[in-house]
This record gives structure tokens, sequence and C-alpha cells, in this order.
């Protein structure tokens, strides 16, 4: 009887869609392990883990952003951005430069981002798809003018690549670091709460006293660090920084916050989600590129899969009034 | 009197965009080496149409206040099928233009269906079935190539009596056979509603997964017209996410700067034609004023930034700060 009420707490603290999604990782990962036997073994996972790594730092932030309700379409050139601009700062001034620089050039589009949508109220969507391009453009015009260096630090490389404790990649520490960083700062800060509160009704929360503009600016800020961070692992993960290397990372990072359960109009989701949507979304992508499907097919079923997974529990109320 | 004033009140986004494409055409002639000739016109007019359409079909969705992010890779896809159907025998050309409407109708349709009868976030949603509309496209098309009517191809991209660009025309013609009609129909009417409020417009006995369902099938119609008139004016197709990723891209920033809201329930496809005029302006204007080429994606991204801003006069307007959340 206690073994069995205590079974339901647990089972209720865990959010149906994060239980799904959890039980769909174990379907694929013995799925796969039918196709071949290696996708059990610890190697493979850890690998899994590092490549999951880049995309979990990059929806850390998106995540938050869409807790508040908004969007950060402008994700794929702000991971360039990252990638670019460490590289660069090496050359310009030494390699003790490279991933504070990076990091701080992801932070200032973040912050304009924020202030488009909380001051002059324009729509994200809209705001940061124009970030996105104005970034686009000083990242074609910062290869152009001049020849940069382009190649990675050896710090970045150690982070993105190397294995130091217990055989563990050192890019999953990072996405720890930065995952708690973000469940403390949700659970046990008034900033957490206020995220929640905005998503859920941003006019009651600015009539509580919040200041709701600042909470926005936050958001964004923290989400244009995380993407310029995961750009400046992905830097030293390929040894270099190059246009338009975050271009594959839009649609698997929404898509992973949204799998996770996060709703997309804000107010509600659990990072463990987010941790589980990204885990899934890596994992399909792996599993795919091992079958050996071609690009078109990957992207076919990568599309249909997401569609079919929010169809079991990602679907809104009828209207009625 | 009283009505013409209102009329006017509400299309106020629309010639605003007019009277700005008016200035910068204007602009762009009188700096152009050859002035206003035919050829001039005519290619300005066939790279113009090709997003007006995009953004046509970008317009439909976004009235009923969702989003689709998914026409770039339909205006592909419908591309990549024109480059292998529209050649051949007459009739095969006919079947080959209607097979390629239907697809990016069908793929519209899906679209909506999974918006309404699934219950999903527009946004997602496309996102979601732009991957799979781009897996098709590359199914069909590996590597660029295809072929199209060359006569056909000719007839659209060159002008009608030697003066009007044919592009116009049929850009005209999607207007006053698809546009109007619908904008004007119960089920057009009940996009703007189920736009502006979607409870009211329930209790108001407005079909509104009806009126959802036409505008995301419309909208898929419309960016398989595109898909056509690209393979027209490329004699090929390509499964190209760039250009796919660009055309949605700009396909929203029309909408917007031609006065539509993104919340929904104003604004119409007029707008968003003029909204395409404008921007397609912008580049040909970096051109004839020889903005050093690194220059130029810096500058386009400035300038779409600063549209997309200008709405955001309102928010100084405003006195009570609460009306901000709506």
């Amino acid at each position: 009887m206690s073994v069995q009420t205590s079974m339901q707490a647990v089972l209720k603290s865990v959010d149906k869609p994060v239980a799904i999604a959890f039980v769909f990782i174990l379907v694929m990962l013995l799925a796969g392990s039918l196709y071949s036997s290696s996708f059990l073994s610890a190697n493979y996972l850890l690998q899994q883990l590092q490549v999951a790594a880049f995309l979990g730092i990059i929806a850390s932030g998106v995540m938050l952003v869409i807790l508040l309700g908004h969007i950060d379409l402008s994700i794929p050139w702000l991971v360039t951005v990252g990638g670019m601009m460490s590289t660069a700062a090496a050359g310009w001034w030494g390699p003790e430069w490279a991933i504070p620089f990076g990091v701080f050039c992801g932070l200032v589009f973040g912050l304009i981002n924020g202030l488009g949508v909380a001051i002059l109220r324009v729509p994200s969507m809209i705001f940061t798809l124009g970030i996105n391009a104005v970034a686009q453009g000083v990242m074609v015009l910062h290869t152009g003018g001049f020849a940069p260096q382009d190649h990675a630090t050896k710090l970045m490389h150690w982070l993105a690549v190397d294995r130091s404790l217990l055989g563990i990649p050192n890019a999953v520490f990072i996405w720890a670091i930065i995952g708690i960083a973000v469940v403390v700062l949700l659970k046990r800060t008034p900033l957490g709460r206020y995220i929640y509160a905005i998503g859920n009704q941003e006019a009651a929360t600015f009539l509580s006293g919040v200041n709701t503009k600042a909470v926005l600016i936050a958001c964004f800020a923290i989400s244009g660090m995380c993407s310029a961070m995961a750009g400046v692992l992905l830097a030293g993960y390929s040894n270099k920084g190059y246009q338009a290397m975050g271009d594959p990372y839009l649609l698997p990072a929404i898509a992973a916050v949204v799998l996770g359960g996060t709703h997309i109009l804000g107010g509600r989701g659990s990072y463990l989600g987010t941790v589980a949507g990204v885990i899934l979304i890596s994992l399909l992508q792996s599993i795919l590129s091992v079958m050996q499907m071609p690009e078109a097919g990957r992207q076919i079923i990568y599309g249909c899969v997401i569609i079919a997974m929010l169809l079991v529990y990602g679907r809104g109320q009828k209207v009625q009034s | 009197m009283k009505d013409l004033k209102l009329r006017l009140g509400q299309s106020q986004g629309v010639l605003l965009a007019i009277l700005v494409f008016v200035l910068m055409f204007t602009l762009y002639i009188a700096n152009h080496p050859a002035g206003l000739t035919v050829p001039v016109a005519t290619t300005a007019a066939n790279k113009a149409v090709l997003l007006a359409l995009v953004a046509m079909a970008q317009t439909l969705p976004v009235l009923t206040g969702g989003l689709d992010l998914s026409v770039g890779m339909i205006f592909i896809m419908t591309n990549c099928v024109a480059s292998s159907l529209v050649s051949g025998d007459p009739w095969q050309v006919a079947v080959g233009i209607v097979i390629v409407l239907l697809t990016g109708a069908l793929a519209g349709f899906v679209n909506g269906a999974i918006v309404v009868y699934g219950r999903l976030q527009p946004i997602i949603t496309t996102l979601a079935t732009g991957a799979v509309y781009y897996g098709i496209a590359l199914l069909l098309r590996p590597v660029p190539g295809g072929e199209v009517d060359e006569d056909l191809a000719d007839i659209m991209t060159y002008t009608v009596f030697e003066v009007v660009p044919t592009s116009l025309v049929l850009l005209l013609a999607v207007v006053v056979i698809i546009w109007l009609p619908f904008r004007n129909s119960v089920i057009g009417r009940g996009c703007y509603a189920v736009g502006s409020a979607e409870g009211a417009a329930y209790m108001s006995g407005v079909s509104i997964d009806r009126s959802k369902l036409a505008a995301y099938t419309l909208s898929g119609l419309l960016a398989g017209v595109a898909g056509l008139m690209l393979t027209f004016i490329t004699f090929s197709g390509e499964a190209s996410a760039p250009i796919g990723g660009t055309y949605t891209l700009n396909s929203i920033a029309a909408v917007v700067i031609g006065g539509t809201s993104l919340y929904g329930g104003t604004g119409g496809a007029i707008g968003s034609i003029f909204g395409a005029f404008i921007l397609r302006t912008i580049d040909d204007l970096l051109f004839v004023f020889d903005l050093p080429p690194l220059w130029q994606p810096l500058f386009q991204g400035v300038v779409l930034l600063v549209a997309v801003s200008l709405g955001a006069a309102r928010v100084f307007r405003i006195r009570n700060r609460l009306e901000l959340f709506k």
C-alpha cells in the first residue's frame, strides 16, 4: 500500500509530457539496439550526450524565452556570432579573450532582442528574425573586411571534445552547470516566479508591481548568451568558426523545448522536460544518421515525429467561449 | 463621408506602404542608368511578384492569428514539382500546372488540418511540416535541374503587348480571382473574426474550423503559384533550404510592413503585396547606389529591423500602459 502511494506520488511529481518523452527515449534506444548492439554501449550513450550538450545549452536559453510566451528566432546567427567572434577575439587579443568575448557578443545581441520586445513591444517573432538578419550582416562584414582568425583555441577544443572526469565529456559538464543554474533560477528565485507569471498573464504581473520589462530583457539576454556559448563550443568541436554554423539548430532547439512539455504560448513547463526533449531530438538525429538515411528522408521523418509526438500530448483546448 | 473616413482609417497601413513604395521606386528609376524602360520594369516585376505571392500566402494564416513558417518550403517544393511536370505536350503542361497548384493547396491543407483538428500551435506545426516539405523537395530534386516548357516560361516572364510585365498581370489576376472574392466571402470574413477574437467569433456562430482550414489551404495554393512562377523564371527546380528560409522570413516582414497585425484580425493581402514590393526595391536601391557588396546583408538586416519597429510608434502614444499588454 505504502509502496503504491509513494509510487503515485513520484508519478504525480513528473509531468505527463515529460514521462512520455522519457518513454519515447527508451523505445528509441531499444529499437536502435535491435538494429545494432552498440546502441546500448556506454561509449555510444556518452557520445550522444556530448552532441546533445550543444543543443541542450541553446534550448536552456530558448526555454526561458518560450516560458515568457515569446520566441527567439535569432538562434542560428547568434550561435554563429558566438563561434566566429570567439575565434576572432583569440586572434586579436590572445586566447584568454576567446570565450568571454564570444559570450559577450551573444549578450549584446540578446539585450537588443530584449529591448525591442520589452520597450518597443514589437512581436518577438519578427524582431528576433530582424536581429538574426542583422547578426548575419555583421558576420558577413566581419569575414570580408579583413581576415580574422577562425581557429578555435586549445581551451575551446578541450571543453568541446575532451573527456576529463570519469570519461564524461566536458561539454556535458558545461550543459549540467548551465542546466542547474536555470533550474535554480526558475525554482528558487523571484525572477523564476516572474517568468512563469508573465507567461500566464503579463498584465496581471505588471499590475502586481513586477518590473516586467526587466524580466523580458533578462531572459532574452540569457538566451543570447546561451546561443553564443553553444557557438563557442561548436567552434571548439569542429576547430573553427564559420558562417551559418548555427543554421541547423533553430528547429531542433524549439522542438526540444516544446516536446519537453513547455507550452509554446508560455507559462508552463519544466527544465526536466527540456532535458528529455533535447536527448530525444539528439537520439532521433543519431539513429537516422546511423541508418544512413539520406537527408531528404531524415527531414521528412524528423518533421513527422515532432508532429506525431505533439499530437499525443501537446494538444490545445477546444475554443468554446 | 463617414464611411469613407472609416475605410481610410482602416487601410492606413496599406496606404502608407503604397506611398513608401512609390517614393522608393521613383528614387530607383531616377538613379537607374537606363531609366524606366520595359526591360527594367519587367525584371523588377518578376522578382517582386515572387515575393508578393509568397507574402500573400503568409497573410492568410496571419489574419487568423496564426503564422506559417512553411510557406518558403511549400514554395521550394512546388518549384521542384513544377520542374518535373510542366513540360512536354500542351495537355501535359496543363495537367502539370494543375498538379503543382494542387500540391501547394494540399500542403497548406495539411498545415490547416493539423492546426484545426490536431489543435497544435501554428508556429511549431509549420516549423515541423516545413522540414517535411523540404525533405519532399530534396527527394524530388537531390541536385538542381529539371526543365519547364520554354514557350510558356517566356510568355510568363516577358510582357503583355510589350508594355505590361506578364507577372504583374498574373498577380492582378490572383488578387481579382482569389483574394478579393475570398475576403468578401463568409469564410474570408470569418478569418478576420477568428483573428480578432476567437472566442467571440465562436459565440457568434462563425465556423472557426472552416475559416482556418480555408486560410491555410489557400495559403498553400498561393505559395504553389509562386513556386510555379519561380520555375518559369529559373527554368529549373532546386531544393534549397536557404532560399526557402529567406522567402519565409521576408514574407513575414512584407506582411508586417504591409500593415497586417501579427496578432491577427486586421490587414490584408494587398498591403502585403506592397510590403513585398518595398523589400524588393530596397535590394534594387542598394544596387543602383553601389553599396559595397559586403555591407549589403547588414544594411538589409538593419532596414528590415527598422521597418518592423516602425509599428512601435504606437507605444509612445499610449496613455494607459495596460493597453501595451493586449
